[in-house]
């Protein structure tokens, strides 16, 4: 799994060894970098997966690349 | 066409090549400039590869689409710059002024809002990130009430 951060998120250092094998949908995923990580529980911070943003919860794999998006800025 | 590009550019250079793939009728452009009110030293923006560009390409489609435009095109920088640099050109092709006028208008609105683009800013050697302003969101939502 990838993980990639953006914006006023790019300064955590979050790697994929974070992620249990467990973790199998996009909600758990942020629930469990969220005890660590508490800005990502912001519901603002929205999630994309494999570069589509995420509506509702979504299943993710390994060989998935998830993005975790703050609000942006625009042009 | 969409460009996000991290090298600077020459505005004029991109318009008269705008202008040569346009078609016939009326040409509006835009070129956004980075301010340096406030004591900013430099802006950066940080983008999403392979998101960013089908972001705003979907944007450009949209608006030539609704408004019927021969052509629309839009590029963006990122990475780091001081004021005084172009960050962003935007141009539409109608085949009558008012179509074009109306889409870069609403287009710039859009993107003020919706392009996928983080912003920080630094002034008094301190980095800030930025989201959309307010009166940008305002804008933004005439076109959400002309939608219906």
């Amino acid at each position: 799994m990838r993980l990639l951060m953006f914006g006023r998120l790019s300064h955590l250092a979050i790697d994929s060894c974070d992620v249990p094998p467990s973790i199998a949908d996009s909600a758990g995923l942020r629930a469990h970098l969220g005890e660590q990580w508490p800005e990502l529980n912001d519901p603002k911070v929205k999630m994309a997966v494999n570069r589509t943003l995420v509506h509702g919860i979504v299943p993710i794999g390994a060989d998935d690349e998830i993005a975790f998006l703050p609000p942006m800025s625009g042009g | 066409m969409i460009r996000v590009l991290e090298a600077p550019f020459d505005p004029a250079e991109a318009l008269a090549r705008f202008i040569a793939d346009a078609g016939h009728g009326a040409v509006v452009s835009f070129v956004g400039i980075v301010r340096g009110d406030g004591g900013v030293e430099t802006l950066t923006l940080d983008h999403y590869p392979g998101f960013t560009e089908p972001g705003l390409a979907q944007m450009v489609d949209a608006m030539i689409a609704r408004h019927g435009l021969t052509a629309a095109s839009v590029i963006h920088r990122f990475g780091t710059m001081r004021p005084g640099e172009p960050i962003m050109f935007a141009a539409t092709a109608a085949p009558h002024r008012r179509a074009a006028l109306l889409a870069l208008d609403e287009l710039l609105d859009r993107l003020k809002t919706e392009a996928p683009f983080w912003k920080k800013e630094r002034r008094d050697g301190r980095d800030h990130w930025l989201e959309a302003s307010g009166a940008d969101r305002t804008d933004a939502a005439r076109w959400v009430t002309i939608d219906g």
